[in-house]
């Protein structure tokens, strides 16, 4: 067995799983709700098992380094973080419906990367031959990943409030009718990005301390470090909008989407368009 | 005239403790900050040649070749710092008048602004309660304040109140930082300093200067290596450096090996291996020739360039080395040379030899039978030179920051009021964050109340 094997099963239970999260929006049925989001979870246990063995296989062929190194490895983690995270705000919140919104970006990450990307495992160059490398690249990853269930659960917010200004009936409307109330999808997007701020924030943080340690200035105003700048700057005027009156609920979901786009351009856009010190996207 | 002035001050001090203004700030920092990821800073002669000359008066003047630096980026920041300072002075009295000084009295004004209440008969008199009251408060939370007002009992009981204060340690955390990133602006440098295999030196390049600076040591380059991946690609840059002190190795800072992600630091000034290079032209390359018919092998040893005769009127030169040969030839590895030979009749031939596989000109045919022996090539080491007293403060800075995140966010400020009038008891309670646990925790507190 090898790990792109269970990666192909694992982007095969995303699709399972989003298709049956459609059911569960479309049929209000609650064993098709705990489906979906079983299916989910099978999916990041197998997803999971093959990140380690690729891990596992990359000390096999003598490179030996965490899989976190190419454009390949990062968005099959990023998948990987996007589901930890909507499981962790599911176990907590239990509105389990916020997975139709989440799952197909984990799906679109999972199928992007086994049908679009070169999967070869690489030696490290030099400059990412450090421990930075770890510490650095999860807590972005986990942070980009709350930005993306904010996101997800912001549409939601959206896509609602308008049916409700539509109607002027919460009830009304089958399939948004399963949505938690603007109210409460209003705090979870809050609550999705209060995990993240705290991951972006050591995220920036240890990379300004691996640049420091590795070229002597944590600081250069390099494309990346700026998006990531950006991206931080919007999610805290989120979290200043919230105090603010006239700034919750709709302007905050417009906030949250803006700070996710921003943060989808500071991961992949920057590589795509811009030059820096980051090959590592290329 | 007095008047107007202070409704100006008044409406300054207004706007600057806005929070739209903050809003407004971070917003306008992160769209103004795309402007430098689009636009190169200190841009090469190529990207200015390929735009117009009006497009660079006008970039020039807005200071977008180096936008983080410009005027009005800087005021940006400052602003900002204002913002945060004038907000905090407003607020911060505010908040720890609420810690220190919280509402005891349970009244029915609070009641009706909490949105967690309950009310109990309870047997027994008031005095009774009360300490049944506060004993079990105790138990299940925090030793209460207990006040007594015409016969009433109010008894109060908070948990982390200083949960407030997060925010505050965040916003002073930018400010620490702020500060960490002035001091290494005016007492630090970043420079630059090659320094050639089995040589030392003591002066850098600083970054905008062209004289150089004096660090009052030396390093002295013992010696340079780079080895590569199967694939060609680079493993390691390796430089091993000593320290001299007046002319002497200082000890503890002889042959320290320096890599990529691995730098050496003496007396606050730290070096990092960032490029390296062949230095100057006094490799010497070690062949030999030996004539295909038999007899012994000529030694011969090349400078590059240099015409080097060769036995029977022949000559060669070398044009070209590598330290390794993979990307070019990919069957092959190891390094490997390019030399011209010039036969004493007919063509000059470009003959590549590779120093791990001697019997590799055999196949040529030729004459004359080339091995390469290897070089004794000097490499210089370039070094970035840093210095920057003000990182510790902006390491506290970014410290002060977490742990601020983590108290605004995750602990929370939970209060809860009993009165105790007239056989009966109520209780309220609120918490600053995170409402549904809280509740689940009152609802709790108050079935085991109706136990009692
Ligand atoms: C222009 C500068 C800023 C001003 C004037 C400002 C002002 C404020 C104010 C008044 C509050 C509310 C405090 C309260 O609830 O009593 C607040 C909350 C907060 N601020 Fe700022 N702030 C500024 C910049 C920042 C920045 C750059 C950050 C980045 C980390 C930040 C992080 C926070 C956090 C995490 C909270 C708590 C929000 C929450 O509990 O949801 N602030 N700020």
């Amino acid at each position: 067995m090898t790990s792109s094997m269970l990666f192909n099963v694992t982007t095969l239970t995303y699709m399972v799983s989003m298709l049956l999260f459609f059911a569960f929006l479309a049929s209000r049925n609650r064993t098709v709700g705990l489906a979906a989001s079983s299916a989910a979870y099978f999916g990041f246990i197998v997803q999971t098992v093959a990140i380690a063995l690729r891990w596992k296989e990359s000390y096999d062929i003598g490179h030996g380094h965490a899989p976190l190194s190419n454009l390949y490895e990062s968005v099959v983690f990023f998948s990987w973080t996007i589901i930890l995270i909507y499981g962790l705000i599911e176990f907590k919140y239990k509105y389990r419906v916020i997975g139709a919104f989440v799952v197909p970006f984990a799906l679109l990450g999972m199928a992007w990367a086994q049908l679009g990307l070169s999967s070869g495992i690489e030696p490290l160059v030099p400059a990412l031959q450090s421990n930075w490398l770890l510490y650095h690249v999860i807590t972005c990853f986990l942070g980009y990943a709350a930005f993306a269930v904010a996101c997800g659960i912001s549409i939601m917010y959206l896509v609602k409030e308008k049916q409700e200004g539509a109607t002027g009936d919460a009830q009304a409307g089958g399939i948004i009718a399963q949505f938690p109330s603007i109210k409460v999808l209003d705090d979870l997007n809050y609550k999705a990005i209060m995990i993240g701020f705290p991951l972006l924030t050591i995220g920036i943080i240890t990379g300004a301390a691996w640049a420091n340690y590795a070229w002597g200035t944590y600081w250069s105003w390099d494309p990346k470090e700026t998006w990531s700048l950006i991206v931080w700057f919007i999610y805290a005027a989120f979290l200043h909008a919230r105090i603010t009156r006239g700034w919750v609920g709709r302007r905050a979901a417009i906030l949250s989407i803006v700070g996710f786009a921003a943060t989808i351009f500071c991961y992949l856009g920057v590589n795509l368009f811009l030059s820096g010190l980051h090959s590592y996207g290329k | 005239m007095t008047t107007s002035k202070r409704g100006f001050m008044e409406s300054a001090w207004d706007f600057f403790c806005s929070l739209k203004l903050s809003i407004s700030l971070l917003i306008g920092l992160a769209a103004t900050s795309i402007i430098g990821t689009v636009i190169p800073q200190s841009p090469p002669r190529e990207y200015l040649e390929s735009i117009s000359a009006a497009k660079i008066k006008l970039y020039s003047a807005l200071g977008f070749f180096d936008m983080y630096h410009s005027w009005w980026f800087i005021l940006l920041l400052y602003l900002l710092t204002i913002n945060l300072v004038a907000c905090s002075v407003k607020r911060l009295p505010r908040i720890w008048k609420f810690i220190s000084e919280p509402t005891l009295i349970f009244d029915d004004g609070l009641e009706k602004t909490l949105s967690l209440t309950h009310q109990f008969k309870m047997e027994g008199d008031a005095a009774t309660l009360k300490e049944k009251m506060a004993a079990f408060l105790k138990g299940e939370f925090a030793e209460p304040v207990v006040t007594e007002v015409d016969g009433e009992y109010h008894l109060f009981a908070q948990k982390a109140p200083y949960s407030r204060l997060g925010v505050y340690v965040v916003h002073l955390s930018i400010i620490v930082i702020f500060i960490g990133a002035l001091i290494g602006s005016f007492f630090g440098y970043k420079a630059y300093v090659q320094i050639a295999e089995g040589t030392s030196t003591s002066l850098v390049y600083k970054q905008g200067e062209e004289r150089p600076f004096d660090l009052g040591f030396a390093v002295r380059c013992e010696k340079f290596s780079v080895s590569f991946y199967d694939t060609g690609s680079p493993k390691e840059f390796k430089s091993i450096l000593t320290v001299l002190e007046n002319g002497q190795p200082v000890s503890g800072y002889e042959n320290i090996p320096i890599v990529v992600n691995s730098p050496l630091t003496y007396k606050g000034i730290t070096f990092y291996q960032s490029s390296y290079g062949p230095a100057g032209d006094g490799a010497v390359y070690y062949f030999t020739a030996q004539n295909s018919k038999g007899g012994a092998p000529v030694q011969v040893a090349a400078r590059k360039e240099e015409r080097i005769p060769l036995p029977g009127g022949a000559f060669m030169r070398v044009l070209e080395s590598t330290q390794d040969v993979r990307p070019f030839m990919p069957m092959f590895s190891g390094p490997a040379v390019r030399i011209e030979y010039l036969p004493a009749s007919g063509e000059p031939q470009l003959v590549v030899l590779l120093r791990d596989y001697p019997d590799f000109d055999r196949q040529r045919g030729g004459e004359l039978i080339f091995t390469y022996a290897g070089a004794d090539e000097k490499f210089y080491t370039g070094l970035q030179v840093a210095k920057d007293p003000g990182v510790w403060v902006v390491w506290a800075g970014c410290s002060l920051m977490v742990l601020g995140i983590f108290i605004a966010f995750f602990l929370s400020h939970k209060r809860l009021w009993f009165r105790i009038a007239n056989g009966r008891v109520t209780v309220g309670g609120t918490a600053s964050k995170n409402q549904p646990a809280f509740q689940l925790f009152f609802d709790g507190l108050t079935e085991k109340l109706k136990k009692m």
